[in-house]
């Protein structure tokens, strides 16, 4: 660690949130997030960056009217591929949000840790077929830095003027819940005074957009988590940040506190290369209870991983029902990515934001698009309309592609 | 194309997707009985629309469970022809 230590060894410090960040398709900041969230309403929509009839589903969840020049000179938007602009957005609200008092000495204890699953794999995509197709025998220099999954991490750090840890993960859909999850244990542990964590993504290039076609699991029509009639996951883009910083600090300072992370628990299904394992879910829920010193019981909301196939929804039913046993009576479940789309590597960051908003709120996001209730998904999953209701404790699951499952438990902020 | 040409095809096709002996691979064998799971599924069926020039429908896709399935689905494609299957994106 750079810096020295932030706090003496051995101490442990209450962790929570004092600043969130959001660009996705229901907005270009966390307030249009979150009020598109709690009135239900999806940013799911024909596909504008994708010429129609090339691909056999139609929609996605696109990040509408984003003009990189409203936030870059032209130099630095050349340097950075779209899921690194989202990043560094999100990461800029975040800071702003905290009212973050920067010193020499924060910036050297503070870490930065970022999740993306497929990183600038647009601007890759864009140089190939210039190279394969155009028969342009040359390649842009800055496809390596726009590419790398970690430019964002690197970008918020040389805007920032933070040394300390910064680094980026990749575990596809779980990167971010990774992210956060380590973000969250080093400031718990004091080897960060603070941290900028989170994730992003964007995905919408024909080449990428093949491969998930020939995957066979994108609804032609739009994302309906939870419900009989599912029939697919929708991609979505963007990018979600969350400063957390020990709870003493925040309230030495006087900062908002959306919430406290409490846990964080990770494991692999050692199973699959993509079929879901319900013990592995399961595991990986446990294991987020125990680091937050929580019981079953003292949940109240569940963010699901909910991508909407078959066999993740029937999955994670199954895995909610074998950690909650008689109390999945008494859950509200929700999946909010039928509103920003599944984001892969910053799906766990957006809705650990939306997590921490419902706590924040008291208010709880819903599944929306849903039609029909299905026996093998026999949750409250909270359909179609927002509930106003103050849960103490909540869970964000996200389970990967690999068999990598991440999951953060969350608490109400105490006033 | 006769419907045991096609057969032939299909058998070769998933005997070399997933790497077994053709004897294996019969026209009454089930993906089961092949030990053949979603992703390989999957697989083999993106094997079969190159080699058919054929677009299978994700719909149609999830409810092939045997080699007979897959033959079946593919005759019911060729017959339609090019105005009843879209043909391959060329991009």
């Amino acid at each position: 660690m750079a810096g020295g230590s932030a706090c003496p060894t051995g101490m442990t410090r209450r962790v929570v949130i004092t600043g969130v960040g959001v660009v996705c398709a229901l907005g270009h900041n966390s307030g249009e997030f979150w009020h598109a969230l709690s009135q239900g309403r999806s940013g799911i929509a024909p596909l504008e960056s994708i010429e129609p009839g090339l691909l056999r589903f139609e929609n996605g969840a696109e990040v509408r009217n984003w003009d990189p020049l409203r936030h870059f000179d032209e130099k630095e938007t050349g340097m950075l591929d779209r899921f690194a602009q989202f990043g560094v957005v999100a990461a800029r609200e975040a800071v702003t949000d905290a009212s973050i008092e920067w010193t020499a000495e924060l910036k050297q204890q503070s870490a930065i840790v970022t999740g993306s699953c497929v990183g600038g794999q647009g601007t890759e995509d864009e140089g190939f077929v210039n190279l394969y197709r155009k028969n342009i025998p040359r390649v842009n220099p800055l496809t390596i830095p726009r590419t790398m999954e970690n430019a964002a991490a690197s970008r918020i750090s040389l805007e920032l003027g933070i040394v300390g840890p910064t680094y980026t993960v990749s575990t596809a859909c779980s990167s971010s819940n990774h992210a956060i999850g380590q973000a969250f244990w080093m400031v718990r542990n004091g080897a960060a005074r603070m941290a900028i964590a989170g994730g992003s993504e964007a995905v919408f290039s024909l080449g990428f957009l093949k491969a998930w076609e020939a995957m066979r699991v994108v609804s032609p029509d739009t994302c309906r988590p939870f419900s009989k009639d599912r029939r697919g996951l929708i991609l979505g883009e963007g990018a979600a940040m969350l400063v957390l910083e020990p709870l003493e600090s925040a309230q030495a300072r006087g900062a908002r506190i959306y919430a406290e992370v409490l846990g964080f628990g990770m494991g692999s299904d050692a199973f699959h290369i993509t079929q879901p394992s319900p013990d592995g879910a399961a595991r990986a829920m446990l294991a987020g209870l125990a680091d937050a010193g929580l019981t079953p019981e003292d949940i109240g909301y569940i963010n699901a991983h909910g991508t909407a196939t078959q066999a993740n929804d029937a999955t994670e039913t199954a895995a909610i029902r074998k950690v909650f046993g008689s109390h999945a009576e008494k859950l509200a479940v929700s999946s909010t990515k039928s509103m920003h789309g599944h984001t892969l590597g910053a799906a766990g960051a957006l809705e650990g934001v939306a997590t921490a908003l419902a706590l924040h709120h008291g208010i709880l996001p819903p599944t929306a698009n849903y039609s029909e209730p299905d026996p093998a998904c026999d949750l409250d999953v909270i359909p179609n309309q927002a509930r106003a209701a103050q849960v103490e404790y909540a869970l964000s699951n996200s389970f990967a592609f690999g068999g990598l499952n991440a999951v953060l438990a969350f608490g109400r902020a105490r006033r | 194309m006769s419907n045991e040409e096609l057969t032939e095809r299909v058998r070769r096709i998933i005997a070399t997707a997933q790497h077994l002996p053709e004897e294996k691979v019969t026209a009454d064998s089930t993906f089961a009985e092949l030990s053949i799971d979603s992703l390989d599924g999957i697989n083999i069926l993106f094997a079969v629309e190159s080699e058919f020039n054929i677009n299978i429908p994700d719909e149609a896709a999830q409810s092939i469970r045997s080699v007979r399935d897959v033959v079946d689905g593919i005759a019911k494609l060729l017959a339609e022809g090019p105005g009843g299957n879209k043909e391959p994106v060329q991009v």
